[in-house]
């Protein structure tokens, strides 16, 4: 019975992991969907979410909200920036280049934080004080709880988005084709800068509930979940919005349970193993489309 | 024709023996203060790091995030091998840089296989998840030493064997730029310029590819037992992601698909830091700029119109002569 318990809270720590990639993987997914780059910064809109939240509520002493909304706001108006600044000049680029200067745009933003905040990591409070819960036994914890109902709430909201109003048709079409979408009257540049806002803002609620759940800031605390989170991009198969909220969830879960019963040290190896693994059954993921390539 | 290929090799023969001429008169006359001597090693095994990722990145055109991986695979490897067999050292450590060099290039046939599906930015995602799974191997295995790393390696290839290390870097030099020069070569430029084209005229892309990896990755094992012999200690953490970003912007900085430049921009960017210490904070800030601006004034407009005043030039000249 013990036992049993241990296994549920285990699943339900990997949820809640995989609930912050499955929102950071989002990003990845819609930005590699419409603009068919990496946006390796992604990871570090995440840091820069954190950090935000520490100025404005730790040392401002904004009200929690507040503090909330507006690293949201700066987490947006930095991928907007990003997209226009160092990737639109690059659209017609090889992918390579592209590429290259995303990990240049994430290598900036982790060393600007370093000079800024310094290397030695931060104590950060959590900011969401819900009391934990007990069901049969089950200990759930009220940061896991929040992080639950904010991941669905957002991820519910975003599904609407994309498949009922206009602009997420928009999004949608210049995914499939930009030409043709921009031969029926779509502002492509206009697109793509939503979906990087869009993405950004997920990406800064997950850096929320992350920093929460860890409490400790470092200018490389982005870089990690970004990789995880790609990988469950991919794991889902990239460019597929449930295919990342499905491949998140599988990771976290994957993630906790190696922790918990194999190896604390290993779990990143078995992690990474699992993407090698996914890429060379079934390279197009979970529920990844085949694109045959045509000359 | 013939004449200027010799004309150009000769030039290089001769820039070669030069420097290796100053740098031994700098080491045994003392020119330079010890901070710049223990900086020749690592000079020259970045050298041959970059040209070996400069195969990968320049010529196949993959991007890859793991080449720290292969070093540290040949590095662990080789000093494991002159730690624990009982020869003499020199015996030893020859066998280390052949046994290093080898795992590493089994790295990169492990790392190669998946590549023959992948391209871009998967596989640039793969390698770097690569390298982290290497680098939590060491971690763990035991006789790796964990976390704490392996000591007390024997000093066999510090700036008191220049010469063997010298040797070694130039012999990577030449077998690049000769692979790059022969059939193998065009075939593997071909598979960047557009792989189907190459396909489509006969050139076995997953051959080629998987070929450019090993090579690359036995050149980064054999440079990462020298770093090992150079600085005795070694730790998973050393050869981390930031460590191949670092060997990404000697390539890109020294304009992809050139080993000249590779050189020269590993040189200047060992060098630079040392040079730079009251700076050193914002060396990486500088870095990630110069990946950016690089990447962006290829792209822009300002280059294409200096390419195309070059190209008329040329032309130019060309007509006067005929």
């Amino acid at each position: 019975m013990d036992l049993l318990i241990n296994i549920v809270e285990q699943l339900i720590n990997g949820l809640r992991t995989g609930s912050i990639y499955a929102l950071i993987a989002l990003g990845y997914t819609m930005v590699y969907g419409i603009a068919k780059m990496i946006n390796f910064a992604h990871g570090d809109i995440i840091m820069v979410g954190a950090y935000s939240l520490y100025v404005f509520y730790g040392i401002l002493g904004l009200p929690a909200v507040a503090a909330v909304l507006l690293s949201v706001v700066v987490c947006v108006v930095l991928g907007v920036v990003i997209e226009k600044v160092a990737y639109k000049p690059l659209r017609n680029a090889q992918p390579l280049a592209v590429l290259i200067t995303a990990i240049g745009v994430s290598f900036l933003l982790q060393n600007l934080a370093l000079l800024i905040f310094k290397a030695t990591p931060i104590p950060f409070g959590s900011i969401i004080k819900v009391p934990s819960v007990q069901i049969a036994g089950i200990h759930i914890s009220g940061i896991t709880i929040v992080t639950l109902v904010v991941t669905t709430i957002s991820m519910i909201a975003l599904t609407l988005f994309i498949n009922r109003t206009k602009a997420g048709r928009a999004m949608r079409a210049v995914s499939e084709d930009k030409g043709a979408a921009e031969l029926m009257g779509i502002s492509v540049n206009g697109t793509i800068s939503l979906t990087f806002a869009i993405g950004s803002a997920l990406a800064a609620i997950a850096g929320l509930l992350f920093i929460c759940q860890y409490e400790s800031l470092q200018p490389t605390l982005g870089a990690l979940p970004g990789i995880k989170a790609f990988v469950a991009a991919v794991l889902g198969g990239i460019g597929s919005v449930p295919g990342a909220m499905l491949g998140g969830i599988i990771l976290g879960i994957i993630e906790s349970l190696s922790k918990a019963y194999i190896s604390t040290q290993l779990s990143d190896a078995i992690v990474f193993g699992v993407l090698v693994i996914v890429l060379l059954v079934k390279p197009s993921g979970l529920l990844g489309k085949i694109r045959i390539e045509k000359v | 024709m013939k004449h200027k290929k010799y004309q150009k090799l000769l030039i290089n023969v001769i820039i070669a023996v030069l420097i290796y001429a100053l740098v031994m008169m700098a080491i045994q006359f003392g020119w330079i203060g010890r901070q710049f001597l223990s900086m020749i090693v690592p000079v020259c095994t970045n050298v041959m790091l970059a040209v070996s990722l400069c195969l990968i990145v320049g010529f196949l055109g993959e991007l890859t995030l793991g080449h720290a991986a292969f070093m540290s695979v040949g590095a662990y490897s080789g000093a494991l091998v002159t730690l624990n067999v009982p020869l003499p050292s020199w015996l030893a450590l020859a066998l280390g840089l052949v046994i290093g060099g080898v795992t590493a290039a089994l790295a990169g046939v492990i790392i190669g296989v998946p590549v023959l599906r992948l391209r871009g930015d998967y596989l640039a995602i793969v390698t770097l998840g690569f390298g982290e799974i290497i680098k939590s191997i060491f971690n763990t295995l035991g006789i790796t030493g964990g976390a704490g790393g392996l000591s007390g390696i024997p000093m066999l290839t510090t700036y008191r064997n220049f010469t063997l290390v010298f040797i070694l870097m130039l012999i990577v030099i030449v077998v690049v730029a000769n692979l790059v020069n022969s059939r193998q070569g065009r075939a593997i430029c071909a598979i960047r310029d557009n792989y189907i084209a190459a396909e489509a005229a006969g050139i076995k892309i997953s051959k080629y590819k998987v070929m450019a990896f090993v090579i690359s990755a036995f050149f980064a094992g054999v440079a990462g037992v020298i770093y090992a012999h150079n600085i005795s200690i070694l730790k998973p953490g050393n050869f981390d992601y930031n460590q191949s970003i670092e060997f990404l912007v000697m390539v890109v900085l020294g304009g992809m698909g050139s080993i000249r430049g590779s050189i020269i921009a590993a040189v200047i960017l060992t060098l630079l830091p040392e040079v730079l210490r009251g700076v050193a904070d914002y060396r990486m800030l500088v870095y990630s700029i110069v990946l950016i601006a690089m990447m962006l004034f290829n792209n822009s407009a300002l280059k294409a119109k200096l390419v195309a005043r070059k190209n008329m030039r040329k032309s130019t000249e060309v007509s006067k002569e005929a």
